[in-house]
């Protein structure tokens, strides 16, 4: 047996524990190399075929055998970065309210709200959706007045189902990751600071505006983790998008997603060609994602240079 | 003397490894003492799974030295999967196309085994009637060219009923399904314009209207949407009580789907049956004979490597074909017709067995 320290390790432990935990690093940019290279290497026939031209064209059409993904990475953006522009004011909100403003007795019932909404599973959100949301859309559709629905963003029929039904929808499913994210970086922001500026004679408004500002690289993180989400989510958005695939402004317009298309197609589809366009899909869409995520990083890291005096690391979320 | 945990840690360890050895070797050396059953797999359609399950276990009551495991991952992947021979049969809404058959490694039958019908459901506040539907107007409605029920192609086949003068809203499949191939194949045949423009396909590239998943999508959001139109399977609609439109047959009269008109259309294709059983009975002739009808087909190789469960296959067949089909109906499917299973019979008795 080896030798035993004071500690009680022993020398073998000692060299296989960063052995260890270093695979365990390793692990992960492997796995994402080895999902990156599937996926190319399954959608070798598509790649061939069109080429470039996958990204830049609008029509999918199995049974002539031609694709492309334009109007699926169209309402994949389009309907994630509304649902960010929805779901990031009242998610700060609600961190700001939670962190500074609730009253000690509210706040442990709010958060556990809050975090509860993180763990209704996607489809339950889609049923909902369905029965609740689409037919208050529709009114609300058709209680558009003619002159606004000449307005690009507002035309075509009143369906119900659409962008702004997925885009509210995942708004909502959004609203807990960045809400929980942004309460600990705001938690996390030295109370000196706040103490700092109400000892200047400043506002509570001001004083929170404060702590914001020194955790802001932290809640850009938290907004692009709710992002992320929305990027990738399938169930809620397909049984609530309409499932076109025809390029559209308009809010009410049915559009159509990268990740349902999959999930929806790829069950049927046996002609090579098109399993290889669907994989492709697949392949834009973790491009996509890397790159949304890396420009995020890049952001943080540009916001957390400005200044000389650095927020700390973002605290993780407690409820990913 | 007292353990240290540098102590511990390796002995909790050695016992962890003697304890992994022994149950290595207890899993090689003693044999189990069960006999299995012949466990044949299968994949493909979804449409069919319901009765294909009930076989699957009535059988197995039957004989349980047979055990059929069956995923409904769609005809695609079933077709997929047979190619690949991950699985010993597939399961088809579609026949396999030319292409297709030539890709696989061996030669491939294909063997009906129940019919499906399609229809189409609408939500027309205020009109209770029964809709008639003509296939041409069910194309143009499909293709996005008549937008509103009071189109006079609808109204001319639908006289004193008051259809108002509301936008048609078109719910279609938004995942590839058998359902969607049995209507298109049915719109292609009567409308020129349908079959180059859309084509036939479980996914195709819809002109109008938005898509549902699934038979329970296309159906939620017709009755949701005032003015929809879309099409479902007839058992769906029937298990869900949900109100259908009759089409007009080959023969010009309308027909409403029932489990009748449908076996109806597989009797009236039998004279013109190909030896293949690959055969589309879509818009078929013949009195009550309901126009988008379709058979569901499982999909076996000639010669198959195992040819003991070759015969145990076949065997099963036999049954489904003859006793299984009395499930059908009560399950919504329509029952082959007996002259359809005669041809069958004498198909099987040209696959490999032992």
């Amino acid at each position: 047996m080896s030798t035993t320290g004071p500690l009680g390790r022993s020398s073998g432990e000692g060299r296989l524990f960063p052995l260890l935990t270093g695979a365990a690093a390793v692990l992960v940019p492997c796995l994402v190399a080895g999902i990156a290279l599937v996926l190319w290497r399954e959608s070798l026939l598509s790649i061939r075929e069109f080429g470039f031209a996958f990204w830049r064209t609008s029509i999918w059409d199995p049974v002539a055998g031609q694709f492309g993904a334009l109007p699926f990475i169209w309402g994949t953006l389009y309907s994630s970065l509304l649902a960010l522009l929805l779901s990031a004011p009242v998610a700060l909100g609600i961190a700001i309210f939670l962190s500074d403003l609730s009253p000690h007795a509210l706040r442990q019932p709010l958060i556990f709200l809050t975090e509860l909404l993180a763990a209704i599973p996607s489809i339950v959100y889609g049923l909902w959706g369905i029965f609740v949301l689409v037919p208050l859309v529709r009114r609300l559709e058709i209680a558009t007045p003619a002159w606004l629905k000449g307005v690009p963003l507002f035309e075509g029929p009143p369906l119900g189902v659409g962008l702004l039904a997925a885009s509210l929808v995942l708004a909502v499913m959004m609203v807990p990751f960045t809400a929980s994210v942004a309460r600990e970086i705001l938690k996390a922001v030295p109370s000196a600071q706040r103490e700092g500026a109400y000892a200047l004679g400043a506002t509570r408004w001001e004083a929170i505006r404060m702590a914001l500002f020194y955790g802001r690289t932290g809640i850009i993180g938290a907004v692009m983790l709710g992002l992320g989400r929305a990027l990738g989510e399938t169930m809620a958005v397909t049984m609530l998008i309409g499932n076109n695939p025809r390029i559209s402004l308009s809010l009410f317009a049915p559009q159509y997603t990268m990740a349902a298309v999959i999930a929806n197609e790829f069950t049927e589809a046996a002609d090579p060609l098109y399993l290889d366009a669907l994989v492709e899909i697949g392949l834009v869409l973790f491009l996509i994602t890397v790159a949304i995520n890396a420009l995020s990083r890049v952001l943080v890291w540009r916001v957390g240079r400005e200044r000389t005096v650095r927020a700390g690391r973002p605290v993780p979320a407690a409820a990913v | 003397m007292p353990l240290t945990r540098g102590d511990i840690v390796p002995k909790l360890s050695r016992c962890l490894l003697i304890a992994l050895l022994l149950a290595a070797v207890a899993a090689v050396l003693v044999p189990p003492v069960w006999a299995d059953p012949v466990q044949i797999d299968g994949a493909g359609a979804t449409f069919p799974y319901p009765i294909y399950s009930k076989w699957f276990s009535e059988y197995n009551k039957l004989h349980p030295d047979v055990r059929i495991n069956y995923q409904s991952i769609g005809s695609g992947g079933g077709i997929r999967q047979l190619t690949a021979q991950t699985v010993f049969f597939g399961a088809s809404d579609g026949p396999m196309t030319n292409d297709q058959l030539q890709g696989a490694p061996g030669k491939v039958f294909h063997f009906p085994t129940v019919l499906g019908g399609v229809v189409p459901i609408y939500n027309l506040p205020g009109v209770d009637a029964e809709l008639k539907f003509a296939g041409t107007v069910l194309a143009d409605i499909f293709l996005g060219k008549i937008t509103k029920w009071s189109d006079q192609a609808i109204a001319k086949d639908n006289p004193g009923v008051n259809l108002p003068d509301s936008d048609i809203t078109v719910v279609h499949r938004a995942d590839g399904s058998g359902t969607s191939y049995i209507f298109c194949d049915y719109l292609a045949k009567v409308s020129p314009e349908y079959k180059s423009k859309v084509g036939v396909a479980t996914s195709v590239n819809w002109p109008a209207g938005i898509g549902g998943k699934g038979n329970e999508g296309v159906a939620g959001l017709v009755k949701q949407t005032p003015g929809a139109i879309g099409y479902v399977e007839l058992i769906y609609a029937l298990q869900n009580k949900i109100a259908f439109g009759s089409v007009k047959s080959f023969d010009g009269e309308f027909v409403r789907a029932s489990i009748d008109s449908v076996s109806a259309a597989a009797a009236s294709a039998t004279a013109k049956m190909p030896a293949d059983f690959r055969v589309s009975i879509t818009n078929a002739p013949g009195k009550n004979v309901y126009p988008i009808s379709s058979f569901t087909w499982i999909l076996l190789y000639e010669s198959p490597k195992d040819k003991h469960k070759s015969r145990l296959m076949v065997d099963f067949m036999k049954w489904a074909l003859t006793d299984g089909q009395k499930f059908a109906g009560d399950l919504g499917y329509a029952p082959l017709p007996q002259t359809v299973v005669s041809l069958e019979d004498a198909a099987l008795k040209k696959i490999k067995v032992e």
